[in-house]
């Protein structure tokens, strides 16, 4: 069923140069032919896209005033990438979502004498696009794996639902379609309350996570929450020492969740020091 | 176990009877098949600017082998970040089902279905894939 | 052989048909989970995994005890283990092929299953897993399958048999450590991510898959003409003992580490199987039911006398069989998960498809061992035996 790129260059050009000759006969019986030339068909990334080694985020949690700077992140993701709501914890579908200090750095346990502002902050939370990503080495097809520019994808046409990538990501960052995410409620409400048909939505069955965006940096945009995010939410690629989320990391303090694991995340968490 | 190619003879008779059903049941039936409609706005669209109807590949192939150019298309988009496909003729399309297909075949049901019922097969790609309602026939 | 599998007593074609209603009903459920989704069971975004994959994991166990019969009469000549090598290898069987199910209907897309060989991965220990058991089912049903005839006929197996007899003892072994590396291999579970983890899977199989076989060579006893012997029994027994002091031991070692060394991360799984935690507590009683059964079966176990009669030999394994089927079959997966990933608590309890699911597989296994002993006590109480 499935053949490699090569293959299909073969099949394509063999069967368009079939085509081409049927087509000219038509053409000459019409008298409308026209030169065509045939050449292997080929593929090519967009020139508008955003090309990089390590993107990543600094998100600066000081910038986040109101529920609503929050607010306004989520939805840019959850209205773009069709995420549903069921409405209940357990068949819970989320992208980027926002949890206590304690609940975001649970290794640094409840601490009673720290600074209190920062005890008491929420903070954005989302796939971390790890550098040794520990669900794609888990995955049993290669349907999680990680692209040259950072991001740890998911490929829901490969995956299978075995959730091992669930169990292995240490920060909570997968779900899992438990149910389908195209159907209703008991009151006949769709899960997903306003499709973007730019997107496509998934199907039961299959895990998903945030994908940084992919579709839109290939287009030139950036990551749909920290466009709207008000310089809160910093986006670049952490491979390159002159772009701004460098800057913005090296001139302030922060922190990644669980480092002690080794998975370097690539979300930074700025705490303090950026003027 | 002297009665042991009567039992074999049983059952192979009993798997071509039972499994043969299909085939009697469309047998001598007409069985025509479908006519694809090209008559979409978008197609419509195409041809008055180009003086023809064509997709991306020549027709031959795209209806033998378009399965295996989306299989290659979504590995290509999803996988490799190659997201415009430079076809036979070099011109340059935007991969994409959702907003590239489905957009000159905005008629899924007269299009898409029409084969696929008649082959019973069913992929999965609408399972996620957003089928564009207002322009649906 | 397979044609004496068809010939059998009333009470044999009752339990046959018992079986097969079960089945019957549980593919119902299964058929909703399929067209519903997983959310049909207990699992959740936090406890993704449950009481499915924790059958699986415990039935590998099962599956790599055959190997407590081979070694002993492969390797050591111990020939009292020679008629019944057969019921430890079509336990494996058995065991596998319920291992197979439950991962499959553990699955999110079922379907996609052969993507597994479409895109081999060998960094994925899933993979790894898949060709493991795979090997040992293929394994287990020739060698099985082969010594049986051969009994039958009366004659010596085939020379090419020798072969892979040995090569299964490792094949068995590895087979529960890939599985203990699905688990003790991923960063941030605190209850899994311990090197004790295989060890600790090698000592609970090595006691409760014998404990089951102690437990189906007396049904064998009792329920055909075939008897499996005073003293093979006996023998099991004593693995048994030695290997449940051994997981015992090993979990102790698991306790020791986590409360002493007083890091919480590593404390709060175990508090919350034994004593809640947040007041969270739904494991509690079973997990103590667990640990009271395992000191029940050893009390019993480690002294001879008390071993030496059958009769209480058999509680001892049952509760013994049933101890570690709640503690690896359910609390060591759940405690993987709870707590979260954010140090939050989610409870996981199955639902009634769940069970009836589960329940169903149990039934498959059950048939593909009724119908696997039919063939091997026949082929025994005709005296086919060849030593």
């Amino acid at each position: 069923m499935s053949i490699n790129r090569r293959q299909f260059f073969r099949l394509a050009g063999v069967t368009a140069v079939l085509g081409i000759g049927g087509a000219s006969v038509l053409e000459a019986l019409t008298g409308k032919g026209e030169a065509s030339s045939s050449q292997t068909p080929r593929f090519t990334t967009d020139p508008k896209g955003i090309t990089g080694k390590r993107f990543g985020f600094a998100i600066d949690v000081g910038k986040l005033k109101t529920d609503e700077d929050y607010q306004k992140c989520f939805r840019a993701c959850n209205d773009i990438h069709n995420i549903p709501e069921f409405g209940n914890p357990k068949d819970e579908v989320k992208w980027i979502w926002k949890d206590s200090y304690e609940h975001t750095f649970p290794t640094v346990t409840e601490d009673q004498i720290m600074n209190k502002e920062l005890r008491e902050k929420q903070f954005i939370l989302l796939c971390n696009h790890c550098e040794q990503p520990a669900c794609v080495r888990v995955c049993p097809t290669q349907a999680t794996y990680k692209r040259p520019d950072g991001i740890v994808m998911q490929d829901m046409h490969r995956c299978i639902g075995c959730r091992f990538c669930m169990a292995a990501c240490p920060f909570g960052a997968r779900s899992f379609n438990y149910r389908d995410p195209r159907g209703k409620d008991a009151n006949g409400m769709p899960f997903i309350k306003k499709e973007n048909p730019q997107f496509p939505t998934r199907m039961i069955g299959v895990v998903e996570k945030c994908t940084l965006c992919y579709e839109r940096l290939a287009v030139g945009l950036l990551p749909a929450c920290a466009e709207v995010s008000n310089g809160a939410i910093v986006f670049g690629d952490l491979g390159d020492p002159n772009s701004e989320v460098r800057k913005v990391i090296e001139s302030s303090y922060t922190i990644r969740r669980k480092p002690e694991l080794g998975t370097q995340p690539s979300i930074y968490y700025v705490i303090g020091g950026r003027e | 176990m002297n009665n042991a190619w009567k039992i074999v003879i049983g059952v192979v008779i009993g798997f071509v009877a039972v499994f043969g059903f299909p085939f009697y049941y469309n047998l001598g039936k007409a069985n025509v098949a479908p006519k694809l409609k090209y008559d979409t706005p978008a197609i419509l669209e195409y041809e008055k600017e180009h003086g023809k109807k064509e997709c991306v590949e020549p027709k031959e192939f795209m209806a033998k082998e378009h399965m295996q150019l989306l299989n290659t298309w979504r590995d290509e988009v999803v996988r490799y970040g190659q997201r415009i496909y430079v076809n036979s003729r070099g011109e340059s399309f935007h991969i994409s089902l959702q907003n590239t297909c489905l957009n000159c075949h905005s008629n899924k049901k007269e299009f898409c279905d029409k084969c696929h019922n008649y082959l019973a097969v069913n992929p999965y790609c609408f399972s996620c894939h957003i089928v564009p309602k207002e322009k649906q026939s | 052989m397979l044609e004496k599998a068809l010939i059998g007593g009333k009470r044999y074609w009752l339990w046959i048909g018992a079986l097969l209603v079960i089945i019957g009903v549980a593919m119902t459920q299964y058929l909703r989970q399929f067209s519903y989704g997983l959310g049909i069971t207990g699992l959740s975004r936090d406890v993704s995994w449950g009481l499915y994959i924790g059958q699986f994991t415990f039935l590998v166990g099962v599956a790599a005890s055959a190997v407590m019969l081979v070694i002993p009469y492969y390797l050591h000549d111990f020939k009292k283990f020679g008629k019944i090598v057969i019921l430890g290898e079509f336990l494996a069987v058995s065991a596998v092929t319920m291992c197979v199910l439950f991962i499959f209907v553990d699955m999110g897309q079922p379907m996609r299953i052969m993507n597994v060989v479409l895109h081999p991965t060998p960094n994925s220990i899933m993979f790894w897993d898949f060709i493991v058991l795979t090997g040992y089912l293929i394994l287990n049903i020739v060698i099985g399958w082969t010594t049986l005839h051969a009994d039958k006929k009366g004659v010596h197996p085939p020379q090419w048999v020798k072969p892979l007899i040995y090569l299964s003892v490792p094949w068995a072994v590895s087979i529960h450590t890939v599985t203990a590396f699905l688990y003790s291999g991923v960063p941030g579970r605190h209850f899994w991510l311990t090197a004790i983890m295989a060890a600790r899977f090698l000592a609970s199989a090595f006691a409760g898959g014998p404990a089951l076989l102690i437990i189906l060579a007396l049904l064998v006893r009792k329920l055909s003409k075939f008897d499996p012997g005073y003293e093979p029994i006996q023998a099991l027994g004593k693995i048994v003992t030695y290997a449940m002091f051994a997981n015992v031991f090993f979990l102790g070692l698991e306790i020791f580490t986590a409360f002493y060394s007083n890091i919480p991360g590593h404390m709060a799984p175990i508090r919350y199987l034994y004593t809640g935690f947040e007041g969270h507590g739904k494991l509690v009683s079973i997990m103590w039911t667990s640990s009271i059964l395992a000191v029940l079966s050893l009390t019993i176990l480690v002294f001879p006398a008390l071993r030496r009669n059958e009769n209480i030999l058999v509680v001892a394994c049952v509760s013994m069989f049933i101890s570690l089927w709640i503690d690896k079959g359910f609390g060591l997966i759940v405690g993987g998960f709870v707590p979260n990933m954010f140090e939050g608590v989610t409870e996981y309890w199955p639902t009634a498809p769940e069970t009836m699911i589960t329940i169903g597989v149990w039934a498959i296994g059950f048939l593909v061992l009724t119908v696997l002993y039919k063939v091997a006590i026949a082929v025994r109480e005709e005296g086919g035996y060849h030593e």
